[in-house]
């Protein structure tokens, strides 16, 4: 028979265990409270979105309002456009900030770049919006698929130049040495060296900063504005998938619903792709690039 | 002058053209700054600080008032919070701390795709999907059980407040849970190792020596997720309502900065109506900027300045 | 061929702290002179001020006069032209690692405007029989990676990869201490077949290494030269009560 402080010290332990249960089970019901949206996300799109995805919407553009038919061609054209802009701007200018930090910016003004591209990361997208309008647009005086880019390009620039520096830092210095050592210019050990070995996890850094703007629709709004025809000029208003998917979405008319989901499935499909392949490349390309 | 042949000026003109792209940097944050503090010029002088304390957004008589907007954004961003720590910290202590091996994988890929979802395709699925449940089946709940607090009356929309606060959650929940992650896996083992030498469950050992050393950190996560919900436009414009209203019941529809910019900016006819747009955008951007930087700082005292990985 | 250093009143900072006090020494063309002392007394300092490496680490400098044969190492030549007449194999192997092995050998010549195809081959071809790897990389030489080789074969790709630009010396320094030993033996009989065409200054912790291959000895003490004369001589009849310490193990 136990005696007092015996029992005493039988229900702490109880009510320890019992704690730690309770928590352990709290912190699972999280988990599956927060899959639970995620999965209920992909499976309505699927659901919702397959039914109208066909090859009519794939290759054609808006019918007007009440016609049923029609796709997002043009949309999805124009959000390759645009990216193509945002690209262009946002990697040479992410990669070579990426590259001063590694290679030259251990210093003050290294710091403050770094601080910067942080800062300019947090901003919220619907001011780069603003600000690409007020740029690019206001000086144009009219809305373009150049002022999209611009928007979208910005935001490229403060991912690819954190990921670019941090894989550059993990090329040994003895790679670099090796090169010095056989007369190699600087310039060119950086560049045909360091950021050779560094390429993989460099490609990662765009890909994961690519599919971050792939979806964006806030800083399209007012500057690439949206477009019902084919448009492949960048200097004109052009349409774009996540622009197209909101307009449908907030209509009143059911067809635009169902052609919402078929676009919202292909946005999330391209985006899907690209964060699986950048996790393989992760797990595969990095570290064959700096053994 | 170096000769062209001279490998010093390729040298030298290699970290001109870095450091060019590196200033673009600067230039960009500056660029920003510059357009807008200029372009809402006019709205603040002719409203003054009063601007964010009026209650009257009135384009037709050219009356701005944004107090509706930051009240909205407020509300909509701690209701977020509200839900979303408790779930995000939940996660992250699941899978750091009490998953087993193979899980973890799986479970972290998932929060990355949740972080990875754009913003209108979560708007898209609130509309159709969480509204519906929310006017038919939330809202009667609570105003039945949790009418008494006065925070739900008023008919069930579905559309308000309380959809967008819940929608706003679940796209937090990625960010807070991956930094805790981060933070939580960079207290040493040994603190871990020290607390159950002594004998403590499971969750003791979590709470002394984890949390508390992590606490700097999480704190920094929960910011971090802050800085995102009130930046956040699309989703809350979708379901949102877009009513400059305020009132204690989250069943009301209400407005938030991002989404008064993301509605009319496009439609503002006049210069003043623009400015008042761009001006609510300058408030955002100050205030985002403060939030970022104060969370980054918690983020660094733990993790010593290993800088974050990854995260969308 | 060979070419023959002379050193002038070398001295030698990393920032404040001086590392080497004022340098003088002949080092003669076509022979192994070897570099000894305990650690940190300047030796790897010393034998990287000689291809200019030296200011590669942020804060450091140099001072005095160094000549390459003709060529006046620290006066107004760029230091990339200076590191082009000398080849360097480091302590730890270092070769690319996302290249092949021909692409590592043929690196110092490719990265500095030399494409003929042609000769880029006889010259891989000839740098690796040189370095004793030929026979055993010959088949895979553009599959696999310079990277995949184990650490003795790799080192030697390091001084294929160095002897591919022609140098006139080549400075190694401890090119063995990350090795075992039969490696070690190979890349010492490397060293006596090509001191024939080149000069070598090898810097080593391990005496019995620097009598083994070097005709030339100099011994180093925290930065200064205390001796340097023939290697049977400071192995056996030091001149100085210091270097006699060192070579019979009372300290270092």
């Amino acid at each position: 028979m136990p005696n007092s402080s015996e029992s005493a010290a039988i229900r702490v332990s109880l009510w320890r265990r019992g704690m730690n249960h309770l928590v352990t089970m709290a912190a699972a019901a999280a988990v599956l409270l927060v899959l639970l949206p995620l999965g209920a996300i992909f499976a309505y799109l699927v659901y919702k979105g397959v039914g109208a995805l066909n090859w009519s919407f794939l290759t054609q553009t808006p019918k007007p309002v009440g016609e049923p038919g029609g796709g997002m061609a043009n949309a999805i054209a124009g959000s390759a456009l645009i990216l193509l802009i945002a690209s262009a701007m946002g990697v040479p200018i992410g990669i070579g900030a990426g590259v001063y930090l590694a290679e030259y910016g251990r210093n003050r003004m290294g710091d403050l770049i770094r601080f910067t591209a942080d800062v300019l990361n947090g901003v919220p997208s619907i001011v780069v919006g603003i600000v690409a309008y007020g740029v690019v647009v206001l000086a144009q005086g009219h809305f373009s698929a150049l002022a999209g880019g611009f928007a979208l390009g910005m935001m490229m620039i403060p991912t690819i130049t954190r990921a670019t520096e941090e894989m550059l830092l993990l090329v040994p210095q003895a790679i670099r040495e090796a090169a010095y050592g056989l007369g190699i210019a600087r310039w060119r050990t950086t560049l045909s060296i360091t950021l050779r070995t560094a390429t993989s996890g460099v490609i990662t850094g765009v890909m994961l900063a690519f599919a971050r703007v792939a979806g964006e629709t806030a800083p399209l709004l007012f500057t690439a504005f949206g477009n019902q025809y084919w448009n492949w000029k960048i200097n004109q208003p052009t349409a774009a998938l996540s622009l197209q998917i909101f307009t449908y979405a907030i209509s009143p008319f059911d067809e635009w619903h169902r052609q919402a989901w078929a676009g919202a499935l292909i946005l999330i499909l391209l985006i899907v792709i690209a964060v699986s392949a950048l996790r393989i490349a992760a797990s595969r390309g990095m570290l064959k690039g700096t053994s | 002058m170096l000769k062209a042949k001279d490998p010093r000026f390729w040298d030298g003109l290699f970290h001109l053209a870095m450091l060019a792209c590196a200033l673009c940097v600067l230039a960009l944050v500056g660029i920003i700054v510059f357009e807008l503090t200029k372009r809402s010029q006019l709205s603040w002088k002719a409203f003054g600080w009063k601007f964010f304390f009026g209650n009257d957004w009135d384009p037709v008589n050219e009356q701005f008032g944004a107090w509706p907007f930051v009240y909205g954004t407020i509300v909509s961003s701690l209701l977020a919070l509200f839900l979303a720590v408790p779930l995000g910290l939940g996660v992250a202590m699941f899978i750091t701390e009490m998953c087993p091996r193979r899980l973890k994988e799986i479970l972290a890929f998932a929060t990355e795709l949740l972080a990875a979802i754009p913003s209108v395709i979560y708007g898209l699925w609130a509309i159709f999907v969480l509204v519906p449940l929310v006017r038919v089946y939330l809202e009667p709940w609570l105003a039945r059980y949790f009418g008494w607090t006065r925070l739900f009356e008023g008919p069930p929309y579905g559309i308000g407040m309380l959809a967008a606060g819940m929608i706003l959650a679940i796209m937090v929940v990625p960010i807070i849970s991956s930094i805790t992650r981060e933070v939580m896996t960079a207290v040493p083992q040994q603190q871990r190792e020290a607390v159950l030498a002594l004998g403590a469950t499971r969750w003791e050992m979590i709470r002394i020596g984890v949390l508390r050393n992590a606490r700097a950190g999480i704190f920094g996560a929960v910011i971090l997720g802050l800085g995102r919900a009130l930046g956040e436009t699309m989703a809350v414009t979708m379901v949102i309502g877009n009513r400059p209203e305020i009132s204690r019941s989250l069943f009301s529809p209400g407005y938030t900065m991002a989404s008064v910019i993301a509605n009319e900016f496009s439609e503002a006819a006049t210069d003043t109506y623009l400015s008042a747009l761009v001006e609510i955008g300058l408030a955002l951007f100050l205030v985002t900027i403060i939030v970022n930087i104060l969370a980054q700082i918690l983020v660094w005292s733990v993790t010593r300045g290993m800088p974050a990985r990854g995260h969308a | 061929m060979g070419v023959g250093i002379k050193v002038d009143h070398l001295n030698a900072w990393f920032g404040k702290v001086q590392a080497l006090h004022d340098i003088s020494m002949e080092i003669a063309a076509n022979h192994a002179t070897a570099i000894i002392g305990p650690s940190g007394c300047g030796k790897s300092t010393f034998v990287r001020c000689l291809n200019r490496m030296h200011e590669t680490v942020p804060d450091a400098r140099a001072s005095g006069k160094v000549r390459i044969g003709d060529l006046d190492i620290y006066n107004g030549t760029a230091a990339v032209t200076v590191r082009r007449r000398i080849g360097m194999v480091f302590q730890k192997p270092n070769p690319f690692p996302t290249m092949s092995i021909y692409d590592n050998v043929a690196a110092g010549l490719k990265l500095n405007g030399f494409h003929d195809r042609k000769r880029l081959n006889e010259i891989v071809e000839r740098s690796l029989k040189l370095s004793a790897l030929w026979d055993e990389v010959k088949d895979t030489l553009r599959k696999k990676s310079g990277a995949s080789l184990s650490g003795g074969q790799q080192q030697r790709l390091c001084i294929a990869r160095a002897l591919a630009v022609e140098p006139e010396v080549l400075l190694m320094d401890e090119p063995c201490s990350a090795l075992d030993p039969i490696s070690t033996g190979k890349i010492e009989e490397l060293i006596f077949e090509l001191k024939e065409n080149f000069t070598i200054v090898i810097v080593t912790h391990n005496m019995q290494q620097a009598s083994r291959v070097a005709e030339f000895t100099g011994f180093f003490l925290l930065g200064k030269l205390i001796e340097f004369d023939r290697t049977e001589k400071i192995f056996t009849t030091p001149s100085d009560k210091r270097t006699e310490d060192y070579i019979t193990g009372r300290f270092g």
